[in-house]
Parts: C-alpha cells; structure tokens; sequence
C-alpha cells in the first residue's frame, strides 16, 4: 500500500516540477491583467504547489524516508 | 554630498540594528558546538523559514537576477520558480527531513560528519568538507563583490568598492565571531521580513509613478517585444532546466542550508516550512524581477559595472527609499554571508582540524575552547582571502554564483545515495564524490587547455553536451560512478551500514 502512495506522490512531485515553466505557452507573448499569460500561469502554479505541499504534510509525510531499512 | 550621508547613515544604521540583534542572541547563546551552529536544534517555523530564505537572499537576488531581467526578460522568475520553490522543497523532504531524523539520532552538525560516520572514513569526511569550502569562497567573495557594487552604485562613486566590500566582510566576521546560529537566524528573520516588505513597496512605488503593471508591461512589450513572449534569447528549454536543476541541487549541498537541515526544532516545524515554501519563493523574486524586467521598458540606463534595481529606483522613488533598499540588499549579502561564515567553520573545524590533527570527537571544555579560537581565526583568513580575490577577479555576479552552484550540485547524487540505498560502499563514495568534482573542475578551470599549451596541444573540453551544462552532466557523472563502484566492490570492514535506517517514531 505505503509502496502505491508512495508511487503516486512520486509522480505528482514530476507533475509539479514538470509544469511549473508552461511549456506549451512558449513563444507565447499575450499579456493579461499586467502580466505576460505565462507568468500567471506560474503564479497560480506556484500556489498550487504549495497547497499540495501541505496536503502531503498532512497526510503521508514520512513516506519512504521513515522506517526505511 | 548631504545625499551621500544621508544613504550611509542609513545604511550604517542597518547594521547597527542587526548589530544589536547579534549582541541579544550572543547572551543567550551557550558556548557549546551544537548550540554555536545549530542553535541546539530548536528552531521554530518563523525562524527556521526565514533563516532558510534570507539565506537564499543574496546579492543575486537584487542585482544579478533583476539585471539578467533587465538584459534578458522576466524569465528567470521561472527558473527561481522551478528551483527553489519545487525542486528545492522536494529535496528539502527527501533530504532535508532524512538528514534531520538522522542527525538527530546520532548528534551529527556537519554533512561531512554524517558521511564520515556510516562510511567509517574520516578521508570522506575531509574531502566533503575540503569541496565545499573551496565552492564556498567564490560564493563568499560574490557576496562581498555585490556589497562593493551596491555602495558604488548607491553614491555614484563618491564611496570606492573597497570600501563597500571591505565593510561587509568587517561586519560579518563581528557578527559569526559574536553570535551564532541563534544569532543568524533571529537576523535572518529581520531581515527576511524587512526586504519582502521593501521590494513590494518598490514595486507599488515605480508602478504608481508610470500608471500600473499594465502600464509598464505594455511599455516593455512595445520596447522589448522579445522580452514578454515565453522563451527566446538567452532562455532555452536546455537553459531553463539546466539552471534550475544545478541550483536546486547546489543550494541543498551549501553548507549554510545543508546545516539548518539538522537545525529544525521538530518535525512540524519541517513540515510547516516544507509547505510554505513555494508562495514565498513567488513573492520575493515575482516583484524583485519584474523590477528589472519593466525598467526595459521604461528606458532606464545602467551605468557600466552598475545595477538595474538602483538605477530604477533612482529615477522613480527618493534618495532615502533606495538607500533604504540598498541597505536591505546590504542586508540580505550579510545575511547569507554570516550563515556561510558560521557553517564554513564548523566544517573547518569539526571535519578538517580535528581530523587532520588527530583529535577524536569527544569535546570537553578545553578542546570546546581552542575550537572556537581557531573557527574564528579560520572565519578572519576566510573572509579576508575572499575579500582580497573580490577586488580581483572578473566576471559578473550571476557567472561567479553558478560555479559555486554547480560545485556543490555535484555532491547531491552522492549524499542521496548514500542515504537512501544501503550497497553504496564506500569506494563508491570517493569515486562519485570525487569523479564529478574533477570532471566538473576540468570544465571550470583552464586545467586542460594551460597542460595542454604546455606541450604545444590546444586541448579544449566543450563548454555544453547538446545544450546541457557541464554541471549537469557531471551530476550523472558522479551518479553513474557512485553506483557502478558500489555494485562492484564490497563494503570496508569499519563502514556502519545501518546507520541511516530511522524511524519517524523515535524523533516525536
């Protein structure tokens, strides 16, 4: 079980890296409230990281780095 | 001239504040080793968080960075983004919070300690620390580069770059032979909260004065189209990711971070910090380098040798806001100065002097005293030699501070290794460890091509492998030989293999 949730924090931790530049925005130069569109896609993000950052701590920290032989 | 003295006093004021806040921590600070550095593992979330970032803030942060916004676009903003709010947070779990539960067990303070215990090598223990003090000087002196530039910058010459960085290197080795860890992170604090608050009231000041973001970022569109779009430039994907990866990984090994790793004062603390991490890495370098960013557009002129953020602030807001932000970039230098300072001797000391003078880890009052004689004299040589170079050497601030960064990446693979997969031995350490310092070395120093002039050869190493850096193909070099080597030799008689295995119970 902790071996599937651990797979799967993996993955969302590549998520979050992944995306964190909008790749598929590049050469993409449209400006919104102020901002290039790209900046506030990495602002929202950003945010979000930080939500399932908490999200984690709150449920599986420890995962695969306690009680690891 | 009255405005002159009017920026120095500010910024002298500054640091007596700081000063002071030494001088509080100093008398509450015991004069044993894990209270000198790690404050005695107490650290609360507040501090530890702030300690952590005004420790990322440095000279990069408001010169280097806003001026690579200025020259390139916003786009380091993503790279920041990328590094230091999600790779970086992602190790700080996976790193951090094992070498936390870790050290906690066995009472380890340094990173070469801990290495040096479960692989039975007081050689690795030395050679770990021996790295990253030699990456550690250029970073110091970058520090030290940026505070001369600030005060050049900030009274146009009337006060001369030796001064600027002279000061700060006298201030800082006041404050880490004063105060310690506590010290340092209660300033950190200070100074973390002080230039948050600052670089958005510049933000709201420039953008009021021409009319809004909207304002500005149109002015920039239409100036430096390039500058809006995604990409483009100096900006690869290769760039993007090489950049980020290999400072993720180095700011993990600096040692000034790497210790506050030990320093947490419970694991809600780490987790509290852990999930902070990315808004705040948004809202210190989002304003910071939109900053540079705008003054594109804006038609602001950099003097030769100068900064954007001061130029900027110069046309838009009065003399004593920019000496004020100047005097928190000052700040912000010290602050990660000190740290470095203050961990560059406990490695001194701890992993090199005992050591190489024979003497055991067991500390009594005596040996807890010479030690604190020669971390001072070690900080005072330190400084002074990194001082010196900063009056010396060439370069701009952002190459200086990715040497450093790539130095250190190149221990990451290993130490993760090490912490995580039991067959690596300790003849798999020495190779990883070493194999990619060399490697990365060769790319760094002219080694190759002056041995090569020698014998009438012209030898040059490429400086990119398909657009990626040597830093981070020496960070698959020290993987590839970490493992290879562990797979193919057993492990010394005196390694102690166990001695990661923790459980989260007993650290509560």
């Amino acid at each position: 079980m902790s071996t599937v949730r651990a797979a799967g924090w993996t993955v969302v931790a590549l998520v979050l890296m992944a995306l964190a530049v909008p790749w598929f925005l590049w050469d993409t130069s449209t400006i919104a409230a102020g901002l290039p569109v790209w900046l506030w896609w990495h602002i929202g993000w950003m945010v979000l990281a930080s939500v399932v950052f908490a999200v984690f701590a709150r449920t599986d920290w420890g995962l695969g780095v306690e009680e690891v032989r | 001239m009255a405005d002159t003295a009017l920026q120095l006093g500010i910024v002298g004021a500054y640091m007596i504040v700081a000063l002071a806040v030494g001088a509080v921590a100093y008398r509450l600070t015991d004069r044993t080793a894990e209270d000198y550095y790690l404050a005695s593992r107490t650290l609360g979330t507040v501090v530890l968080l702030f300690t952590t970032f005004a420790t990322l803030l440095s000279a990069f942060t408001f010169f280097g960075g806003p001026n690579l916004a200025f020259s390139a676009g916003p786009e380091w903003i993503l790279v920041m983004g990328l590094m230091d709010g999600i790779i970086f947070a992602v190790l700080w779990y996976v790193l951090g919070y094992k070498q936390w539960l870790v050290g906690k067990r066995h009472g380890y303070v340094t990173l070469g300690e801990m290495l040096g215990d479960r692989f039975g090598s007081t050689a690795l223990r030395v050679v770990v620390a021996g790295v990253s003090l030699v990456w550690l000087f250029p970073y110091v002196m970058l520090q030290q580069k940026g505070a001369g530039q600030a005060i050049v910058g900030l009274t146009n010459g009337a006060v001369p770059f030796w001064v600027g960085a002279g000061g700060i290197t006298l201030f800082m080795i006041l404050y880490v032979a004063l105060s310690g860890m506590r010290g340092v992170a209660w300033t950190d604090t200070l100074q973390g909260l002080f230039m948050l608050s600052l670089i958005w009231v510049a933000v709201a000041w420039v953008l009021s004065a021409v009319g809004g973001a909207g304002e500005a970022t149109a002015l920039l569109a239409s100036e430096e189209p390039a500058f809006v779009g995604l990409g483009g430039g100096l900006y690869t994907p290769q760039y993007i990711i090489s950049t980020a990866v290999s400072i993720a990984f180095g700011v993990t090994m600096f040692p000034q971070i790497n210790q506050r790793f030990f320093a947490a004062g419970s694991k809600k603390v780490l987790k509290r910090t852990f999930a902070l991490w990315p808004v705040l890495v948004l809202l210190l370098f989002v304003p910071a380098f939109m900053l540079g960013a705008w003054a594109a557009g804006l038609g602001i002129t950099v003097p030769e040798g100068g900064n954007v953020i001061p130029a900027l602030l110069g046309e838009y807001t009065p003399t004593w806001f920019t000496a004020l932000v100047i005097a928190g970039a000052m700040a912000a230098m010290m602050s990660s100065s000190d740290s470095m300072l203050l961990s560059g001797s406990s490695y001194l000391t701890r992993d090199l002097y005992r050591p190489l003078t024979g003497r055991s880890d067991a500390s009594d009052e005596a040996t807890d005293r010479r030690e604190a004689l020669v971390a001072r004299i070690g900080v005072v040589i330190f400084a002074t030699l990194s001082f010196v170079s900063s009056l010396y050497t060439p370069g701009t601030l952002v190459q200086i501070g990715d040497t450093a960064f790539s130095g250190f990446a190149q221990l990451t693979v290993p130490v993760a290794l090490a912490l995580y997969w039991q067959g690596t031995t300790r003849s798999g350490m020495y190779a990883g460890v070493i194999g990619s310092q060399v490697f990365y070395g060769l790319h760094v120093f002219p080694v190759l091509s002056t041995l090569g002039g020698l014998v009438g050869l012209d030898v040059a190493l490429p400086t990119a492998y398909l657009g990626w850096t040597p830093g981070i193909v020496g960070i698959l070099v020290g993987l590839v030989l970490t493992v290879g080597v562990s797979l193919v030799t057993a492990p010394a008689a005196t390694e102690n293999r166990t001695a990661y295995a923790v459980t989260g119970i007993e650290s509560d």
